[in-house]
């Protein structure tokens, strides 16, 4: 179990979150929705503890995050497994060594096990045989599910997705979000993503909370969500933009204009 | 009262000097509790050491050449040609073989470090390992600093000694000098504390050029120009500190040695 309790954090004088409180139970497919620039991606870093809560705490299982040091949470973070918004790969390593870094590391596995460890991930993600290329050869999507074979391979029990289909056409992002589907299913685990894609929102989620203007505004059920008629969560949803009464006079178009 | 330009400096200054104590203390504890991973150490130490053999090389003896013609050219006049050697073997072992090995070794191995580690961080690769419960300190930090610590006095000890044999090359072939004499007095004027005060120094500025390098690095700004602003600052940096460090090593260990 997942939970934050009043958590704040500001770069500099700009304030991200301001209170955010949520809870996500074991096994949860949940999707965080919110405006660019809203602190989506920065909630989901506090989860993992890569940034640090000015105030609040992150419970995962009982433990706060916010009270540990850097070694400590490595303990806690073997728990995790991330895709990133770019995929972030080590770009000097080939995708085997990608996908066997948390293995070889550990030194827990024969060399014959991670072979075939490294395998069935590549496998699940549907790019088997690409043990030897180099990140720099790869496409957006390929690197994108290279990521998720190696956020996967060591069985985690926490996934989490930074912006997974951003970047990619509809076809691959399709693809993307049907892996992520795949593996909250096989894997058991529990899946966390943010996102502002929402055809991507409603296939990989069975709950959706959105944040606006740094705390959770709505939590609910994703066609609830999706379908719902409060007037800001039906903007973000159907993509209609808020316009201030005092900007419109101002920057209105005109048909002349064209 | 808002703080001058001396006292933004100031303050920065020190904000950053404790910040490299505190990774000087993570890379020794991690010395401490962690076995460092022998393949990494190895590919480092490839990369500082062997990849830089050709620059220290050229560096010593093109140092040794000239040092040896301008003492020649003012000895000549106090007919002393023959203490020429000497001159040389002192000069090249104990200042200028570790110092100018470890500025190129600045040039060369630190500018690298700095532009890796920076791009690493920009690309969220850094967090990338944070999450596969891997300490950047651990798996790249400590590498570079014991290959940086050992090859910098092989490095340097090489460059000495194809110092010495180049004012050789010069001093008898060249400018005529009488090749026995020449040896006789680097023997006799040349002590074993020399080489080891030479040797001290670049093993101390090994750790240096790494650890500033790293520093810099794993603290780079986003951006491309975040990159290249880390960079420069580590070669600044690490340049300025070992010719200042230079000077109170040469007091400390001369009296040490003598």
């Amino acid at each position: 179990m997942i939970e934050v309790r009043n958590l704040w954090k500001a770069f500099g004088s700009q304030p991200v979150l301001r209170g955010t409180s949520m809870r996500i139970e074991k096994g949860e497919a949940v999707v965080i929705i919110g405006r660019s620039g809203g602190g989506k991606s920065v909630l989901l870093k506090h989860l993992i503890a890569l940034l640090q809560a000015d105030q609040g705490q992150v419970i995962i299982e009982g433990q706060n995050l916010c009270e540990l040091n850097e070694r400590q949470l490595l303990r806690v973070r073997r728990k995790f497994g991330m895709l990133f918004q770019m995929a972030a790969l080590f770009d000097s390593l080939t995708v085997y060594e990608n996908v066997n870094f948390v293995l070889r590391r550990e030194r827990k596995h024969t060399e014959a096990e991670m072979r075939r460890l490294v395998a069935e991930a590549l496998e699940m993600v549907e790019l088997p045989g690409i043990e030897q290329k180099k990140p720099a050869e790869l496409s957006g999507g390929m690197r994108k599910r290279v990521g998720l074979a190696r956020a996967i391979v060591y069985r985690p029990e926490i996934v989490l997705y930074d912006e997974p289909t951003t970047g990619l056409d509809p076809i691959a992002g399709a693809r993307i979000d049907s892996l992520i589907r795949r593996v909250w299913e096989h894997l058991h685990v529990t899946s966390i993503a943010v996102t502002h894609d929402m055809p991507s929102a409603r296939r990989i989620s069975d709950r959706i909370l959105m944040l606006h203007e740094g705390v959770i505004y709505a939590d609910g059920k994703t066609g609830d969500i999706l379908g719902s008629s409060d007037p800001i969560i039906h903007n973000f949803v159907n993509g209609i933009p808020t316009v201030r009464p005092s900007a419109t006079a101002a920057t209105a178009l005109n048909p002349t204009d064209f | 009262m808002p703080l001058s330009l001396v006292q933004r400096r100031v303050r920065t200054f020190l904000e950053q000097l404790g910040e490299l104590s505190q990774l000087i203390g993570e890379a020794i504890a991690s010395l401490r509790h962690q076995r460092p991973s022998w393949r990494d150490f190895i590919d480092q130490l490839y990369f500082v050491g062997v990849k830089s053999q050709s620059v220290v090389i050229t560096t010593g003896a093109a140092t040794g050449m000239v040092l040896c013609a301008q003492t020649f050219f003012q000895f000549h006049k106090v007919k002393m040609d023959t203490a020429t050697g000497a001159v040389v073997s002192v000069g090249m072992s104990s200042e200028l073989g570790p110092v100018l090995a470890g500025l190129m070794l600045t040039a060369r191995v630190g500018a690298a470090m700095a532009a890796e580690l920076g791009t690493m961080k920009v690309t969220e690769q850094i967090d990338a390992l944070r999450t596969l419960a891997t300490h950047p300190v651990d798996y790249l930090v400590v590498p570079r600093l014991l290959a940086a610590v050992v090859a910098g006095p092989l490095l340097t000890a090489e460059a000495i000694v194809v110092g010495i044999a180049a004012s050789y090359m010069v001093g008898v072939n060249l400018l005529g000098i009488e090749g026995a004499y020449y040896l006789a007095y680097i023997n006799r004027y040349t002590e074993p504390h020399d080489v080891v005060i030479g040797l001290i120094k670049a093993t101390w500025f090994g750790g240096i050029i790494a650890m500033i390098s790293c520093y810099k690095g794993l603290t780079c700004p986003q951006g491309a120009e975040g990159v290249g602003r880390a960079t420069t600052e580590a070669v600044v940096a690490a340049s300025i500190t070992i010719l200042i460090s230079n000077f109170f090593l040469t007091l400390f260990l001369t009296r040490l040695f003598n």
